[in-house]
């Protein structure tokens, strides 16, 4: 029986109050809304720690919190402004973001959030020429996965977003001017060959209509820089495929662009999927490559470094409070210098560490 | 060196060589049995009929003159036999080579003196063409030059160090052989002769003597009531009784360990009694020091930057990798390697783990700032070498207690285990080629 309510050190603040004296502390999702908002997009890792622990609890922390200023005193009126988040591995990117979006979930922002953009350009089986436009590929499995989590977190928005055009998608099949989105999205998923275009369409039309100011917008994108980079993936004649050619990254890249009002745009730069990189690069201008750093040119870099002895010590108390850490020493302080030294304070480190304590 | 045949002509005049202690020639007077060289080899009468036809090549007792009568019959005429048991009709010729392997003379090869003469002087002629060849003065050419010359001309990747290529005195090189113990009549010259270990029965005797003095003093003492208790400043002091190997070495002769253990009893008992200073120095003939200092290696100040930071500095290897470290004292426990920070460097636990051990066991992890350079080697050999030169240069920061108690943990050692070379018909360094029946 784990020890809840006032009797836990650590503290659950509500999320909207966050502040400067709670870095350090953890908050707590319910399990239902991680189920809406995030259906896709935590790491693997964290969910098996949800489903141990039986919630999830993400921590506050300085670059989330100035993230989260920056959003509150956005201006809807002004282009879109892009926030990267950028840092070494295993320091708590991906884990920020997702931060971001719930708080904007909270909100009433609706969210494009891309959980992986690596998984788009490697190791794609099927690999079909598109149907809009000759020159492109498509990719039918990873768009229809993506669109069904889409769905699933913004189920509300799909019925009041109306379509501006009307879109022919073969003979027998088309969606009508004005009708809702959830229909689009629908098609995509029945009809896995048009999923890819069901994608674009769904990027372009809330793009168009988030600068009209009927809803928030947040474009979350985990791994940017892979739209960037370079693709694992090959033609039948084994040339290899820039990322442009593939449809899905090249509505994206439209997306990413800040032509538009309404939103903000919240990108993380990883190493960890990306492909054709040096270990040790984590800095935006290395893994985005010239072209990358290029388009994304105005950016707020935000850097996410280590835990500081606060977060640190939040993090192992966390763990103690669950029990997590069985070891006699853990509790010590000996021990706690110890894990401190081995993981360098690196908060994906000290997770493995702790999974064998 | 001539190995000699032990034969003996069973001739009355014979020189029979006595199988047991001391082979004929030697090359070294043994200490105890030291004889000064008899005068004249014609002192016994009647040598000269024993077959001094067969061109025997008996080396005789240490004696330079026994040297240049070599084919002659010495003058040992009164027959020695050790034991009654004559050699009778063990002629033998020894030619230059033999059809039967002699086991018995090549176990008990002899030196003559003037052998070992020849090779002392050779040695050092050889010892000033070396210091010729490596540029420095002849005259002032130690030994220690002279090993360092001899590794330099003949570099040895052998691992065991007594197989490397050597050059010392003969004295080192070639074993001590005991005089032969009797005169040209025959007779033994020491009196204990016939126990067979004469050299240890007289230090018995000897001590034995010295222990009844200084009981018989000890009573007058007592008897006077000057007794006073004596402490013992000895034993505390580091050193050790001799062990048997270097007892034996010293008596050169073979002991069994009840003589061993029944000599340091003596002694010890010699000891426990008031003594005066000839007994002492008796005493101390037979104690070693043990040196403790030598275990410890030098431990270096610590030195301080400009902005007054104290640092220091150590080095390392493990397998071909080669680290040197700088520990600052007065950090936060990072760790900065070839510029990177050792999370990227190491992504490895246990290389991490391996550069945590020495904080970790002198309980400073978060105290210490570290800048360290590696090359060379693999990852785990490379967080060896940081380890090791982290160690040395933590020595400075700590106390001597400290400094032993690492030492004792391993932390200071440089861990000798290389790679082994592959050898020829075999795989790999041990691993042998599948065998096939057929």
């Amino acid at each position: 029986i784990m020890l809840k309510g006032m009797t836990r050190l650590v503290s659950r603040v509500h999320k909207a109050k966050h502040g400067e004296q709670h870095v350090g502390q953890h908050y707590n999702i319910s399990i239902q809304e991680l189920k809406t908002v995030f259906p896709h997009g935590l790491p693997p890792r964290f969910v098996m720690q949800v489903k141990t622990f039986n919630e999830a609890c993400l921590m506050v922390r300085k670059p989330a919190l100035e993230l989260l200023h920056y959003l509150k005193n956005t201006n809807f009126a002004h282009p879109a402004v892009r926030y990267v988040l950028y840092g070494e591995k295993g320091t708590g990117k991906t884990l920020s973001l997702c931060h971001i979006i719930h708080f904007c979930a909270k909100q009433d922002w609706l969210i494009l959030h891309i959980p992986d953009a690596h998984l788009w350009v490697k190791n794609c089986r099927d690999l079909l020429q598109s149907t809009y436009n000759k020159q492109r590929f498509d990719q039918p499995l990873e768009a229809s996965i993506w669109l069904k989590n889409f769905k699933t977190a913004n189920e509300r928005f799909l019925s009041q977003i109306k379509v501006q055009d009307k879109y022919v998608w073969n003979k027998r099949e088309s969606t009508e001017k004005g009708s809702p989105l959830a229909e689009v999205v629908e098609q995509g998923i029945m009809r896995v060959r048009n999923a890819t275009d069901a994608v674009g369409i769904v990027l372009k039309e809330l793009k168009r209509q988030s600068s009209l100011g009927v809803f928030r917008l947040l474009v979350a994108v985990d791994g940017v820089n892979a739209l960037w980079g370079r693709t694992t993936l090959k033609r039948e004649d084994k040339s290899p495929i820039t990322p442009e050619e593939l449809a899905l990254i090249y509505n994206l890249r439209k997306m990413v662009k800040n032509d538009w009002q309404g939103g903000a745009i919240v990108l993380t730069v990883s190493q960890t999927g990306s492909l054709f990189k040096p270990r040790k690069a984590y800095l935006p201008q290395e893994l985005l490559g010239k072209e990358g750093f290029d388009t994304l040119d105005p950016f707020i870099p935000i850097l996410v470094s280590n835990y500081n002895p606060k977060e640190f010590e939040g993090c192992i108390q966390y763990y103690l409070e669950n029990n997590w850490l069985q070891h006699e020493k853990a509790h010590t302080e000996e021990g706690k210098k110890e894990l401190l030294f081995l993981s360098n304070r690196n908060p994906g480190l000290l997770e493995r560490l702790c999974a064998y304590l | 060196m001539a190995g000699h045949a032990p034969c003996s002509a069973p001739l009355p005049g014979s020189l029979a060589d006595p199988a047991p202690i001391c082979a004929g020639a030697v090359c070294r007077p043994c200490p105890i049995a030291l004889r000064p060289a008899p005068p004249a080899p014609n002192m016994a009468a009647p040598s000269v009929s024993c077959g001094a036809a067969v061109p025997y090549r008996l080396f005789l007792a240490g004696r330079v003159s026994f040297a240049r009568e070599q084919g002659l019959w010495k003058a040992a005429a009164s027959g020695l036999q050790t034991g009654t048991r004559c050699q009778i009709l063990r002629l033998k010729h020894s030619p230059a080579v033999t059809t039967k392997k002699n086991v018995a003379a090549l176990r008990r090869e002899s030196y003559t003196v003037d052998f070992i003469k020849k090779q002392i002087e050779e040695f050092n002629i050889g010892k000033r063409h070396l210091a010729n060849m490596m540029g420095e003065d002849p005259e002032t050419f130690t030994q220690e030059d002279v090993d360092r010359a001899i590794t330099y001309l003949f570099p040895s990747g052998l691992f065991e160090k007594r197989a490397r290529p050597i050059m010392k005195h003969p004295e080192e090189i070639f074993p001590k052989q005991r005089a032969v113990q009797w005169g040209e009549d025959g007779r033994p010259f020491h009196f204990l002769f016939y126990t067979g270990k004469q050299s240890y029965y007289s230090l018995m005797h000897e001590a034995y003597g010295k222990v009844l003095h200084a009981e018989e003093r000890q009573d007058q003492l007592r008897a006077k009531g000057l007794f006073s208790e004596k402490s013992k400043s000895k034993d505390p002091i580091g050193s050790r009784w001799l062990i048997k190997e270097e007892l034996e070495e010293m008596l050169v002769e073979k002991l069994s360990d009840q003589d061993y253990a029944q000599f340091i009893r003596l002694l010890e008992r010699l000891s426990a009694l008031p003594c005066d200073a000839a007994e002492e120095e008796f005493v101390g003939r037979f104690r070693r020091t043990v040196t403790v200092q030598s275990k410890k290696h030098l431990i270096e100040p610590l030195q301080y930057d400009e902005q007054g930071m104290a640092f220091s500095t150590g080095q390392g290897k493990r397998k071909t990798a080669n680290a040197e470290a700088v520990v600052y004292g007065h950090g936060s426990g990072k760790i900065e390697i070839n510029g990177v920070d050792y999370l990227l460097y190491f992504p490895v636990t246990q290389d991490r783990e391996q550069l945590m051990f020495p904080f970790h066991f002198l309980d400073r992890l978060g105290k210490h700032d570290v800048t360290c350079t590696v090359s060379g080697g693999g990852r785990s050999s490379q967080a060896g070498a940081i380890r090791l030169a982290m160690s040395r240069a933590l020595c400075s920061f700590i106390t001597e207690d400290e400094v032993e108690w690492m030492r004792q943990a391993g932390l200071l050692t440089t861990d000798p285990r290389v790679r082994e070379r592959k050898k020829p018909g075999q795989e790999g360094a041990r691993r042998k080629f599948t065998w096939k029946k057929r």
